[in-house]
């Protein structure tokens, strides 16, 4: 048992217990219906209890940082939003940022407002196939439906802007990609006057029942020491009882002016992690209601795109490099990006939240019970694309 | 002793007919209701409202190709989703469904047959079904299967003494063991019937054999060796087609059998909640001429374009069937059915619901919840029960 055959994996060394009964190694993925996408997990069991795990990542390897060489500044938008494609708008936006801080351009006021929209909507997006998926991991199947209801709502709101559902693309270095499409003000009023209440229905089913609880509290436990030696970011931090949000800490896209909590948790539970993000998704829809009311929404769109040649006409970058960082629903996602003064990148290089969370992954389920490293697997919420790039 | 034969092989026939066709249409009522929780439609496509869904569904399983992977055990492989479905149907011949009715000159009871340990045939066979379980986890070759096969024998292991103990109280009641006798003991309303009746209201043994039978039949919260998102499918992991099949009926069968053991041990059987003379024959004439009324309203009033002709005659059928509840000539037979298939029925619905509602436990609590919990809890209903039907005979 100890050389499986498969290079990489070798490391695992089937041991003994006391009683000299053989442990076993299961093989968890990367076809398993709870490592969300192709994570391969290696674990050795004693009896139902994880005392050995080894993830094994790179089954989503797509070279999309080596491809980001290859196109214009402009073109190379499109590749971000494969990489998490659960927050593509959230990984537009970093990257554009990343861009404009080199080409040292100021974009308009209403575009950044409609960008912290619609990145606020992708963070509800993202944060609602967590809860979902996360519910359903632990056997409540409904949940996932009513999340699901949901997320097909905003992204229908993604397709009405850039006709695109998952793959938008839509907000581009100097601006938006188009005009914001006719009557989108009262589309995302209705379903943002609705959302509070639908938080409350996943609440009702999760929040106090008393499974739940037993399945989540105490569960996946982690030191915030740990953790920053790790790399962990994200709610996973914040509910560890670190306040640390790169929208309040180091504010891009205006994120100063609008009024939002960061909630925190101290236990560092699997229930603090469901706490935080839950609280999140009441705070991000009070952003996009900000945002939605805000004076400079209501002015004409026009000014959107006044950056129109950079747009279509592509465009040299001044040599450099720079590092944004900005707060994706995962953690924190930071672009560093080369150029020598092109029309594309020198070098792209991504710091995305998934691998650092990823790696808590040992640390969290050794000594628990299988079901635990399911409960423990979902709190994390990586997405594999964004693991492997 | 020919017309005993004969009887007994027209009543197989029709136990059987009635009982698969119960299986499969329960899988459709189970994704209708969950679908419906869930808000969405559920079966829609095949057949109006997805009624022909079972059939197409049997079609399926039957046609798809009979994997077997190599270094399973393949005795045991083969003989395990035998064991699981044929324990699983055995138990429901000593159902009884209804009182003596009259065809063609003979009188007969509405029950395969009335034995007089029909409580612990049906607890041993039900014991026996883990076997299915518990083989097919060990010779598939597989650690999931394994994990599932070992979960699914130490769960079934535990809750069968909660559930015996909860069995125990209603018999020391009725002070019988043939299910028969027990029935006729509660006739005369619902104040009889055992979850209420005295000296000692059986409620609690009632929630227990509830709780119990959720963990015998392997349904959500207690789904943990088939748990989806731990061990893949757990033990039938690797089985296909039919032998799949049979291990999906077999869970259903057993969830039939758990229910109807409790419309007869718990709910009174066949027998009306309040006497016919008070009005009780009316109730199934009302309840299916409601629905006829409110399918033609939604048929009239259509939200999808197929319900336009479905609902109607939905709606029709409804209103035949609530006529034919007031034919004197058929009432005699009619009515104890239909009463103990609405108890049963409720219960089949609680099941369904609680899927559609509850995450699932994990293992050790499983086993934390049965043995610190639910054992005592039946133990003291047992002791209690005891000690007042000693006191008041």
């Amino acid at each position: 048992m100890s050389e499986s055959g498969v290079p990489g994996i070798t490391v695992l060394e089937t041991g003994q217990t006391e009683t000299g009964a053989r442990r076993m190694l299961l093989n968890m993925g990367p076809q398993h219906p709870s490592t969300h996408g192709v994570l391969r997990l290696a674990v050795e069991l004693d009896g139902e209890i994880v005392t050995k795990c080894v993830p094994d990542i790179g089954y989503l390897h797509t070279g999309i940082e080596k491809e980001f060489e290859v196109k214009t500044y402009q073109q190379a938008v499109t590749l971000t939003d494969r990489v998490d494609y659960l927050a593509p708008l959230s990984n537009n936006l970093g990257y554009c940022l990343a861009v404009e801080k080199l080409l040292g351009l100021e974009i308009p006021p209403q575009a950044q407002w409609m960008r912290v929209m619609l990145t606020e909507l992708t963070r509800l997006n993202s944060h609602l196939v967590w809860l979902g998926t996360h519910a359903m991991d632990i056997g409540a199947m409904t949940v996932f439906l009513y999340c699901f209801r949901e997320r097909e709502e905003i992204l229908k709101i993604f397709e009405m802007f850039s006709g695109q559902r998952m793959m938008t693309s839509y907000f581009r270095i100097g601006g938006l990609a188009l005009e914001p499409p006719r009557g989108w003000h009262q589309r995302i009023k209705t379903f943002i006057d609705s959302f509070p209440s639908k938080v409350d229905e996943y609440e009702d089913l999760l929040t106090t029942n008393r499974i739940w609880i037993g399945r989540t509290k105490g569960v996946g436990r982690m030191t915030l020491e740990d953790m920053l030696d790790l790399g962990v970011t994200g709610p996973m931090l914040r509910a560890a009882g670190l306040k640390i949000d790169a929208r309040r800490d180091d504010p891009y896209t205006s994120y100063e002016k609008f009024d939002f909590e960061i909630p925190i948790r101290t236990e560092s539970d699997v229930y603090a992690r469901y706490q935080v993000r839950v609280e999140e998704m009441r705070q991000s829809a009070r952003i996009v209601r900000q945002a939605l009311d805000g004076e400079k929404m209501k002015t004409q769109m026009e000014a959107l795109i006044y950056h129109f040649k950079i747009v279509t006409e592509g465009f040299r970058v001044p040599e450099g490099e720079v590092y944004q960082v900005i707060e994706s629903p995962r953690g924190e996602l930071g672009f560093y990006v080369v150029s020598d003064g092109t029309t594309s990148p020198y070098r792209v290089h991504m710091r995305t939240p998934s691998f650092g969370n990823l790696q808590a992954t040992p640390r969290m389920v050794e000594g628990t019970l299988i079901a635990d490293t399911i409960a423990s697997i979902g709190s994390m919420d990586f997405v594999l694309g964004d693991t492997d790039r | 002793m020919d017309s005993f034969i004969v009887i007994s092989l027209i009543k197989v026939a029709v136990l059987f007919a009635v009982l698969l066709t119960t299986l499969a249409y329960l899988q459709w009522v189970e994704r209708k209701v969950i679908a419906h929780i869930q808000v969405r439609p559920g079966p829609y496509r095949v057949g109006p409202h997805g009624l022909l869904q079972p059939l197409a569904d049997v079609i399926k399983l039957i046609t798809k190709e009979d994997l077997m992977p190599s270094y399973v055990n393949r005795t045991l492989y083969l003989a395990a989703p035998f064991i699981a479905i044929t324990m699983a149907l055995l138990s429901i011949c000593v159902i009884p469904f209804g009182p003596t009715i009259e065809v063609a000159g003979v009188r007969t009871w509405m029950q395969m047959t009335d034995l007089n340990i029909g409580v612990l045939f049906v607890l041993a066979v039900s014991s026996m079904g883990v076997y299915g379980i518990a083989l097919a986890g060990w010779a598939s070759n597989n650690k999931y299967s394994l994990l599932g096969g070992l979960r699914s024998s130490a769960q079934m292991i535990s809750y069968e003494l909660p559930l015996s103990l909860a069995i125990a109280s209603p018999l020391l009641l009725a002070n019988s063991l043939s299910l028969r006798e027990v029935v006729g003991k509660q006739a005369g309303g619902v104040w009889t019937w055992n979850v209420l009746h005295g000296p000692f209201p059986q409620i609690f043994a009632f929630l227990i054999f509830l709780i119990a039978a959720f963990a015998e039949t392997n349904r959500v919260p207690f789904d943990l060796p088939e748990a989806e998102n731990e061990l893949v499918a757990g033990f039938h992991t690797e089985y296909s087609s039919m032998k799949f099949a049979s291990f999906f009926m077999a869970e259903y069968a057993n969830m039939i059998t758990v229910s109807c053991m409790a419309t007869v041990l718990f709910l009174g059987g066949w027998t009306p909640p309040w006497p016919a003379e008070y009005g009780s024959r009316f109730v199934p004439t009302a309840i299916f001429a409601l629905a006829g009324l409110v399918a033609l309203y939604h048929g009239v009033n259509y939200a999808r374009r197929r319900d336009k002709y479905s609902l109607p005659v939905f709606g029709v059928i409804f209103l035949a069937i609530a006529a034919l509840f007031l034919l004197p000539m058929v009432q005699g037979w009619l009515l104890p059915l239909f009463w103990f298939f609405a108890k049963a029925g409720a219960i089949l619905f609680a099941f369904i619901w609680v899927r559609g509602t509850l995450p699932r436990f994990r293992y050790d609590q499983l086993m934390g919840f049965t043995w610190k919990f639910l054992f005592p809890a039946a133990m003291l209903n047992l002791l209690v029960t005891g000690f007042l039907v000693a006191w008041f005979s």
